[in-house]
């Protein structure tokens, strides 16, 4: 039930394929991404060709591709595995961008029906956020609610939403210790709000599920943050950790707000936890150290638009992090990277459109 | 369902608080849930008035007279004709937990069209955790069926304790008489089945129709305010208190959780005469909340009286030129901790007042 006009020519939907056929996810998702083009990004590190159905508008990018933009020597900016999708959000030029995981497909809700992802997607990035005071009905724009009482009026306008956070029914984005502690564990409770996650408050965004303005905070979605022994499934990764926090102190910072809650999206079985758990702990150490950062960074006034922002905190992770572990050297080094990347793709772009 | 224990019932730890001037019908309703339960009523309105409370419940009542005897001069920080009064049973409790609930609140039922036990919901948000640090975007996740997500810090994964548990309204919302009189014919019909910790540094409007919490550790911080009959706003009693709990809570370091359990709300109450009584309130909100947002309180502030009191010293600095009402405010807000302590000084044996009635 969309309350917000969807213009399909503001919206990319961009898919990193970890998996060469695709055709029973864009079959599963057709009545929902056919309308819109699709920038379908292959990890460089899939040889062969992706199985694409017929009946859709997309644009495929592979090795080739991505290594004609970056060059291809050795670049900070890593963009294999499920990191590969970021060089769409990279070469789109459209004003929204849905991502999801190739192993998802769409949810029902609580009363049977199937959830249009994108569309809730676009509904929480086209309505205002309120991040600077907790509505406790949750999101005051959806119908049949509205802000409380004890609300002050001058916060009822709202800011722009940069950052949409869905969840997943089934298999949860649980880490891999917590997964297989409880390997029955599946998520069925269906949690009916989006609600604006507050400023100053941190969360681990998951992309397996999320949409974003580009024009908003495109540059602030980093590529950064690659485990030493990251692999192919998202217990084995957090560098949507990285990236979501990067968004939001960035949010936070030029006073845009982050959404989390609907839609959900319907997550496959996929790899086994104790595996996992074996090869990759290293994430789970980290974020000892990469939570409180991100609480306490403070960006200057100075900074005015994401990339400003982007720097800053590269300039900050080198100083306060890179003791720390090597892990994010390669970080800040990639995030000043992928600045640069940002601004010669965008205007490359610019100076080529129509 | 194996492996999940019963939640407690606490039943000679919690005592519950009905602040009224109508009548105590509702209760009916409630009873399988409340009937184990110590009631305190206080009667607002015309002390001669006899409320009556249904049989079988085990109850306390103050009304006005009570309330001034008890008190003495002190019976001035507490409202008269609203429902903020209702503050006089948290300081007249002795037990560990308060759970509050307006006379036109009824039991819900959940999507399945199960009875809601507002009751026990709010007993396990209080008996389990919260989180305030680091936002978990499965909600709680010490629920049942929940846990932390990929990227929570597993130093951050015991939580702290839970001092609140606000709960919701099915049918009539909470709006304010602005939006009532916008939108008068709005429900709520969204079931939320969520319970979540409000991040730390975050203030949010605390309703007071469906409210739990743990006295021991924020009961001093919960006081409703000057409301009602000669004071010039009412309607903004239990925001009051929900800015000062927060505050204190997130430099306690305790948390707050909203969301289940919801209850049905019966009454919309008249937006002409609510819009009389907010209306202030609605201006001073725009100072009130920067005044919150920008609160520090001093570390050698360790108690909840300590904070409260310090609380009351910078509304008086900060808010007394918005309006002469923030003085008496602040005035009030020492008078209840002076009063709080008095009725009940920490180490001894609580005084008994003698309005205790049994079944």
């Amino acid at each position: 039930m969309a309350q917000v006009n969807i213009r399909d020519d503001e919206v990319d939907i961009v898919i990193g394929a970890l998996h060469l056929d695709l055709t029973s996810f864009m079959e599963d998702w057709r009545a929902v991404f056919s309308r819109f083009h699709l920038i379908i990004v292959q990890d460089p590190d899939l040889k062969g060709d992706l199985k694409i159905p017929g009946g859709f508008s997309f644009d495929v990018y592979m090795k080739s591709d991505i290594e004609s933009v970056v060059g291809s020597s050795s670049s900070s900016v890593v963009f294999s595995g499920y990191s590969c999708r970021y060089f769409g959000y990279l070469v789109s030029h459209k004003k929204y961008i849905i991502s999801i995981d190739d192993d998802c497909i769409p949810a029902k809700d609580d009363k049977g029906e199937l959830i249009d992802a994108v569309a809730q997607h676009i509904t929480n990035l086209m309505t205002p956020a309120t991040p600077f005071f907790f509505n406790t009905l949750y999101d005051p724009f959806r119908k049949g609610t509205d802000f409380v009482r004890g609300y002050p009026f001058s916060l009822r306008s709202g800011v722009q939403c940069g950052l949409s956070c869905g969840l997943w029914l089934n298999l949860a984005d649980y880490d891999a210790p917590t997964q297989a502690l409880k390997p029955g564990q599946r998520n069925s409770r269906f949690v009916d709000a989006v609600l604006t996650v507050p400023a100053r408050a941190m969360l681990p965004v998951s992309g397996i599920n999320i949409g974003f303005d580009r024009e908003l905070v495109g540059p602030a979605m980093v590529p950064a943050f690659r485990l030493a022994k990251e692999g192919k499934f998202r217990w084995e990764t957090v560098e949507d950790i990285w990236s979501g926090m990067c968004v939001k102190v960035i949010c936070d910072h030029l006073g845009y707000g982050v959404k989390s809650g609907l839609p959900y999206v319907w997550r496959n079985e996929r790899g086994n936890a104790v595996e996992s758990l074996k090869k990759e702990w290293e994430g789970v150490k980290l974020m000892e150290e990469v939570v409180p950062f991100f609480q306490s960074m403070r960006l200057s006034q100075g900074a005015v638009t994401a990339e400003d922002c982007v720097i800053e905190m590269a300039a900050a992770v080198k100083e306060r992090l890179e003791p720390l572990d090597p892990v994010f050297a390669r970080a800040s080094e990639a995030m000043v990277e992928w600045v640069k990347l940002w601004k010669v793709v965008t205007s490359r772009l610019s100076n080529s459109a129509a | 369902m194996a492996g999940v224990s019963p939640t407690p019932l606490l039943k000679d730890e919690l005592d519950i608080v009905i602040p009224t001037i109508r009548n105590l019908d509702f209760l009916e309703m409630w009873r399988p849930f409340f009937q184990p339960y110590h009631l305190i009523i206080v009667q607002d309105g015309d002390p001669s008035k006899t409320i009556k409370v249904p049989e079988g419940f085990d109850y306390e009542l103050y009304n006005r007279n009570d309330i001034n005897r008890i008190l003495g001069p002190k019976a001035s920080c507490i409202s008269f004709k609203d429902s903020a009064c209702r503050c006089f049973g948290y300081m007249v409790s002795k037990k560990k937990y308060i759970y509050t609930i307006d006379d036109d609140c009824f039991v819900a039922k959940d999507p399945s069209g199960k009875d809601i036990n507002a009751l026990e919901q709010h007993i396990k948000n209080i008996l389990s955790p919260a989180t305030p640090y680091f936002f978990n975007t499965l909600y709680d996740p010490y629920r049942d069926g929940a846990d932390f997500v990929r990227g929570y810090p597993f130093s951050l994964r015991e939580g702290v304790p839970t001092a609140v548990s606000h709960g919701l309204w099915l049918n009539i919302p909470d709006y304010d008489a602005p939006t009532q009189l916008v939108k008068p014919r709005e429900r709520n019909t969204r079931y939320v089945d969520a319970v979540m910790t409000i991040p730390k540094g975050t203030l949010f409007p605390m309703c007071g129709m469906n409210l739990a919490f743990n006295r021991e550790l924020i009961g001093p911080a919960m006081y409703f305010g000057l409301m009602g009959d000669g004071q010039p706003i009412g309607r903004y009693d239990d925001m009051w208190a929900g800015w000062c709990t927060k505050v204190i809570c997130d430099h306690l370091g305790l948390g707050i959780k909203t969301g289940l359990p919801y209850i049905w709300h019966s009454k919309a109450s008249n937006p002409f005469v609510n819009l009389k009584k907010e209306y202030k309130g609605i201006y001073w909100q725009e100072e009130i909340i920067p005044f919150f947002q920008a609160v520090s309180l001093p570390k050698e502030c360790t108690t909840v009286q300590q904070c409260y009191t310090e609380l009351a010293k910078q509304v008086k600095a900060k808010l007394a030129n918005v309006d002469p009402y923030f003085t008496k405010l602040a005035d009030a807000m020492v008078t209840w901790i002076e009063a709080w302590d008095e009725l009940n000084p920490s180490g001894e044996a609580p005084a008994k007042t003698s309005n205790v009635k049994a079944k």
